[in-house]
């Protein structure tokens, strides 16, 4: 279970604190293990609290799977911030990023989870969500 | 995918039920759920635990579900597995508890 499978689909983690997000990137691959492609990002560009679009951009470009990629947020500006990431990807990728509607920490570990399994994309939004359900 | 292959096999192996006591010093929080999840996906046949014999059952290949069960140390667990790959898939499921998820 703990070898990479790029078939899986990809993490993403955005947070408006690179500490949370880094931290809760930590949990994924503690608890988790190695099998699915995972990055994360946090801040502003000038360091502070917040979420910019380029990096959100490069994070999904590391954690780019085949399979397409979830992307866990925070609040607000991590939300529009990575809804305008998604917009900027070329056409045919488009269609395989998909922000979770899902708690950033929790959802990670549980969309990984699913992921890890070899579950869709949209299996693992759906399990992601499960926790507001 | 899962689920459909999980249901289809269902129908046609009889269930196999075992039980193990958690041993580990947590019982079923956050980590060996996704442990028992991950276990559990690598198998096609449906599998379900409970806190008691005659359930309620819970789907073991949904993390949020198997974390909300909340088991505790010294409950024990009760497996119902139907599928073509049903021995194996209980074999390593009572493993993992036996094994206390690898952290007793």
């Amino acid at each position: 279970m703990s070898s990479l499978r790029p078939g899986n689909v990809g993490i993403v983690i955005v947070s408006h604190s690179p500490k949370i997000a880094e931290g809760a990137a930590d949990m994924v691959r503690q608890m988790v293990g190695e099998a699915v492609p995972l990055a994360w990002t946090g801040g502003d560009v000038d360091g502070g609290l917040g979420t910019n679009v380029a990096g959100i951009l490069e994070a999904i470009e590391t954690a780019w799977s085949p399979a397409g990629v979830a992307i866990l947020v925070d609040l607000g500006g991590a939300e529009t911030n990575s809804e305008m990431a998604v917009e900027m990807l070329p056409e045919d990728r488009r269609a395989r990023v998909l922000v979770c509607n899902a708690p950033v920490v929790e959802g990670a570990v549980i969309a990984a989870t699913e992921s890890s399994g070899g579950s869709s994309l949209a299996a693992v939004k759906r399990s992601a969500e499960e926790f507001y359900a | 995918m899962h689920d459909a292959n999980a249901n289809r096999a269902a129908q046609t192996f009889a269930p196999l039920t075992a039980s193990a006591v958690l041993v580990n010093p947590v019982g079923l929080h956050a980590r060996p759920s996704v442990k028992l999840t991950q276990c559990a996906k690598g198998f096609t046949a449906k599998i379900e635990i409970a806190l008691a014999a005659d359930g309620p059952w819970t789907d073991a290949k949904s993390p949020v579900k198997v974390m909300r069960v909340k088991a505790p140390q010294g409950a024990t667990l009760h497996f119902r597995i139907a599928g073509p790959d049903g021995e194996a898939a209980l074999a390593a499921m009572l493993a993992l508890v036996h094994d206390g998820f690898g952290e007793a």
